[in-house]
């Protein structure tokens, strides 16, 4: 199977004294696979996502994603990867207040200039998938924590990339609602999805994720799929 | 957003005072602010000072010099003095002074040629006197006979006229020889010269009729027709004919207030369009930069910040910057008012003044109280907003105003990031309206701006019809042929002569004969100038209030003033009365001809022929038949008119009065500041904006959208402002200028031709519109940039 990431030496510094947040980090993630990153805060799981996401730069080292090295890229040509491959999913949801649910879902789809009928087509098969089609014209301040979360997920999917980035998706929900999103993220990695998720929650990364990345100070402590074990 | 940008003072400081810090962080908002007030007092400064300099220079030197608002000439053969003194009693005269004997002296040149000037010498044994407060200037009042104090507005003051030098007060031989000893003047230019009582005997040419001269105030007499009652009060209570002359002060002040009264309604407009933009743009930008902080308020009240720390803190954020822009606006405000000042000076004959003391004080202090006000209202807010709110604004679902707009715009057939910041305005109305008005202010003031400089020049042309005439031809010789008794002609070509010259000469397509004169009317006041022509006049004239102008004899066109001061109307029938011959004349035209008291009466030159047989041009104005070279025509015809010793001259085709030049480059700079601050008014609402949605922006990115679509974003966020404040403001602007305009012409004592009022084309309007527009979209650039380079995973990081 190809790789769908491949980090090569990477390394981010925030500021140029004192010691890196991230890496040296080399690591690959293939196609189809979950992978859970975790660690202590501080450790450098989001910097890592953001990295894979482009949404950040690294300092040193090679970052390529579904075959494109992205670390060189300007910022046009970084947004429309985003667009093109990248699903993310934050923590706090990042919905826009003012646009309805279903404006929020097909805003990704809409900024790569897809077609009205395919794209509302797409939006509608995912609201029903995820189960949030009755919220469809509601704004996302009326719903809870659970079905923010499902809103965003959908707003990830909506252009099917090819990899999915979650940043602690059920950090800001309550037990029950980080149950659904769990088997959210269970039933897209089951369907083929290539998943990366960020967690502190060891329940969530056992269960969706067949691989889990430990960080430890910006270094990859322990990276270990759930066959084999692998110690560094 | 770092939560520091205020911390508490050192512990020991006893209060707990909060002062600034970490200022680099609110950078841009707080250049902002700083240069939004500097450009909003800097405006103020120069639209104040020139108000104030602009403000009735004519009423102020005649209220200080208790002008006579009535000065009259009495023919001493019919009313003795007594007669004279008493109508100073009359009722409705609240003060008088006088009669002082009139005497008219003749001074000849340093040749001993005849100037033709004749002065009016008043005798007068004071300066002062209740009414008409002759102000000296230099030197002291006439003690003795051959002593005079000459008038700096007399016709032989000029400016080598020095204290002690000697007048010779006629070319007779044996005429007496008068000393200056004193410069003065009369705010109504009541004579040219004053000596005392017992010299006006000797100045009298012995068998001419002699005059006195009283000077009146009354309790009524702030019209024309007030003044015009007085007058007629006055010459019933004395015999008929006994009052010679009578002059209006209203008309002396309409001479002196030509200019002034053309820039005054001027600048009032800019003043007040400056000084209402400048709350405006003060008041959004204070409140908007402090209400963009009520969160980090909650963070600060949370920590311990009592509510009066607050507000405290936030009135300082907005009063040190504030207070630099106002230093910094009324430095910059008096550099640039200096030479406008210079400018003004100049229109309104007086001497140079610097930015008055108390507009320097006055406008910062405004300035800085409007600040306080305007950060006031959102730091009371704030610091009264309990702490659990203030932490969940920007964290909690906003109000959901305005969604119904984002509904909306998702639906036109337009890129998302468009319509994404066409919606965008209606989630802020507030923000949003204080855009609106910076866009619609900015483009009044353009507009208007430009309406008037066009107007300016449109004033310009219509006051100088000659402009047209390319060729003059003077036939030798000054002033209109005199009729004088004893027949000396002057040595003049023949006019008949000189005209069969001029139209045989190849290109003249005509050549209009003019002449100037005095005529008095019937039953009105003194004398007033007339223009004569002869031949096809229409080349020369005035724009045209109403009516037409003059077809033949028996006709006349003439200005509003004459109307309004006649109290005749467009066809009414009226009576000249030219060498004691009455002429009956129709009036078919009101022209465009405000100054010289604005009584000059143009008519054919056949309509006086019946007074004054001897009439003729004393100069042709020569118009040319089209692609005719002017340079080659006027050295042909100098050629072929040699023998005949007249002057042939090419105009200056251009005329572009001084004055003109000054209000233009007035007006310029006034809207150019105006503009900038409306543009600095938009960057300001667009900075708040942007910081505000820099978290929205940032999912935006983070799902995808480009630097381009960011900025289109952002971009489209003003436009929606642009297009509706340039729909408001070119109308208003154009309200403005078609109110102002005839108040200006008004106050000049004219009507209004329609070429100096409809003087916007279709394109113009339409460029102005677009001009509103471009104002917005630059000043959203900026912020614009900032969005589409702000880095999207510290973006998503402001929680
Ligand atoms: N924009 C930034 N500027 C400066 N330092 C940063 C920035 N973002 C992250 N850091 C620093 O880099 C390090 C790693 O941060 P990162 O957010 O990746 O940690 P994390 O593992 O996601 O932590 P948490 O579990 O708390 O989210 C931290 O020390 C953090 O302070
Ligand atoms: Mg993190």
């Amino acid at each position: 199977m190809a790789n769908v990431i491949e980090l090569e030496g990477v390394v981010k510094r925030y500021d140029s004294a004192g010691a890196p947040a991230l890496g040296p980090v080399t690591l690959t993630v293939a196609e189809g696979e979950a992978v859970a990153v975790t660690g202590p805060s501080g450790s450098g799981k989001s910097t890592l996502l953001n990295l894979v996401a482009g949404l950040d730069r690294p300092s040193e080292g090679r970052v390529s994603v579904g075959g494109l090295q992205i670390d060189g890229l300007g910022e046009k040509a970084l947004a429309r990867f985003r667009r093109e491959r990248i699903g993310m999913v934050f923590q706090f949801f990042n919905l826009l207040d003012d646009l309805t649910v279903r404006d929020n879902i097909l805003l990704p789809a809409q900024l790569a200039g897809s077609a009205r009928g395919k794209a509302a087509t797409r939006a509608a098969e995912l609201m029903g998938v995820l189960g949030i089609a009755k919220h469809a014209d509601a704004y996302p301040g009326r719903l809870s924590g659970g079905e923010r979360q499902r809103v965003a997920v959908a707003r990830a999917l909506v252009n099917r990339p090819a990899l999915l980035l979650a940043d602690e998706p059920t950090g800001a929900l309550d037990t029950a609602s980080g149950h659904e999103v769990r088997q959210l993220l269970v039933d897209l990695h089951r369907s083929g999805q290539t998943v990366v998720l960020v967690t502190h929650d060891l329940v969530l990364a056992e269960a969706c994720a067949e691989r889990t990345i430990q960080l430890v100070d910006g270094h990859v402590a322990v990276d270990r799929s759930r066959n084999a074990e692998v110690v560094r | 957003m770092s939560a520091g940008w205020m911390r508490r003072g050192r512990s020991g400081s006893g209060g707990g005072r909060i002062r600034l810090g970490r200022v680099g962080r609110r950078r841009v908002q707080t250049i902002v602010m700083t240069l939004s007030v500097l450009m909003a007092v800097a405006s103020a400064v120069v639209a104040g000072s020139l108000m104030a300099s602009a403000s009735a220079p004519f009423d102020t030197a005649f209220a200080r010099q208790h002008g006579a608002q009535l000065t009259a000439q009495f023919d001493e053969g019919r009313a003795t003095a007594e007669q004279i003194a008493a109508t100073g009693r009359l009722a409705g005269v609240t003060a008088s002074s006088g009669p002082y004997q009139v005497a008219q002296i003749d001074p000849p040149g340093p040749d001993g040629a005849d100037l033709q000037q004749t002065e009016t010498v008043v005798g007068r044994a004071t300066a002062g006197g209740g009414v008409d407060d002759v102000t000296l200037r230099s030197g002291r009042w006439a003690s003795k006979p051959g002593e005079i104090v000459l008038s700096t507005d007399a016709n032989s003051v000029g400016p080598d006229t020095r204290l002690g030098t000697t007048l010779k007060t006629s070319g007779a031989a044996g005429s007496p020889t008068l000393t200056v000893v004193g410069l003065a003047s009369s705010v109504t230019d009541s004579a040219d010269g004053w000596v005392v009582p017992a010299e006006i005997d000797a100045l009298r040419t012995a068998g001419a009729a002699t005059s006195a001269q009283m000077l009146y105030r009354f309790s009524s007499a702030a019209t024309t027709a007030e003044v015009n009652a007085d007058r007629a009060a006055i010459a019933a209570a004395l015999p008929k004919g006994a009052m010679v002359s009578a002059q209006s002060y209203l008309d002396v002040k309409l001479a002196a207030d030509e200019n002034t009264a053309l820039f005054v309604p001027v600048m009032l407009a800019f003043g007040v369009l400056g000084l209402l933009m400048s709350v405006i743009i003060i008041a959004s930008v204070v409140s908007g930069a402090v209400g963009a902080q009520i969160r980090r308020i909650g963070i600060l009240k949370s920590i311990g910040l009592t509510p009066g720390q607050v507000v405290r803190a936030y009135l300082a954020q907005a009063l040190i910057p504030s207070s630099v822009g106002a230093v910094i606006g009324v430095v910059l405000g008096n550099v640039l008012a200096m030479p406008l000042m210079g400018d003004t000076a100049q229109m309104y004959g007086g001497s140079a003044s610097a930015v008055t003391w108390w507009i320097d004080l006055a406008v910062p202090a405004a300035a800085l109280v409007l600040v306080a006000v305007a950060a006031l209202v959102p730091a009371l807010r704030a610091g009264r907003l309990r702490t659990v709110e203030a932490l969940a604004v920007g964290r909690a679902p906003r109000t959901g105003r305005g969604r119904w707009a984002q509904r909306l715009a998702a639906r036109l057939p337009l890129p998302r990031a468009v319509t994404l910041g066409l919606a965008a305005p209606f989630a802020r109305p507030v923000r949003s309206a204080a855009l609106l008005a910076a866009v619609v202010f900015g483009t009044t003031a353009a507009t208007f701006a430009i309406g008037l400089t066009s107007s300016a020049s449109a004033v310009t042309t219509a006051r100088h019809p000659q402009g047209s005439i390319p060729v003059s031809v003077f036939l030798g010789g000054d002033g209109p042929a005199p009729v004088a008794a004893g027949g000396s002609a002057p040595a003049q070509a023949d006019p008949a002569k000189v005209r069969a010259a001029i139209l045989a000469q190849p290109g003249t397509a005509a050549a209009i004969g003019q002449s100037q004169g005095t005529v008095s009317v019937a039953g009105g006041t003194g004398t007033i100038r007339v223009r004569l022509y002869q031949g096809p006049s229409s080349a020369e004239a005035f724009a045209l209030i109403s009516g037409r102008w003059f077809h033949g004899p028996g006709e006349i066109v003439v200005p509003t003033h004459f109307l309004t001061t006649t109290g005749t109307k467009v066809g009414d029938t009226v009576t000249l009365v030219d060498q004691g011959v009455q002429v009956p004349v129709r009036i078919v035209g009101e022209d465009f001809d405000p100054g010289n008291a604005g009584l000059t009466i143009n008519t054919d030159m056949a309509t006086l022929a019946g007074a004054q047989p001897g009439l003729h041009p004393v100069f042709y104005d020569v118009v040319l038949k089209p692609g005719t070279e002017v340079a080659a025509y006027t050295s042909g015809l100098r050629t072929a008119l040699q023998s005949s010793g007249v002057q042939v001259e090419a105009n200056e085709t251009e005329h572009v009065s001084p004055v003109v030049v000054a209000f233009d480059a007035m007006s310029v700079l006034l809207t150019l500041m105006l503009v900038s601050v409306a543009g600095l008014g938009v960057l300001n609402s667009v900075v708040l904006d942007t910081r505000e949605r820099v978290h929205d922006l940032g999912v935006c990115k983070a799902v995808g959208m480009t630097p381009g679509q960011t900025v289109a974003q952002v971009l489209s966020s003003v436009v929606g402002a642009g297009l509706v404040g340039a729909a408001l403001g070119v109308p208003i602007g154009l309200a403005l200028h078609d109110y102002i305009i005839p108040v200006m012409m008004r106050t000049a004592g004219s009507g209004t031709p329609s070429q100096i009022e409809d003087v916007y084309g279709l394109l113009e309007l339409v460029l102005l519109g677009v001009g509103g527009v471009a104002v917005a979209v630059c000043g959203a650039m900026l912020p614009a940039g900032w969005a589409a380079k702000a880095r999207t995973a510290t973006a998503l990081r402001t929680e």
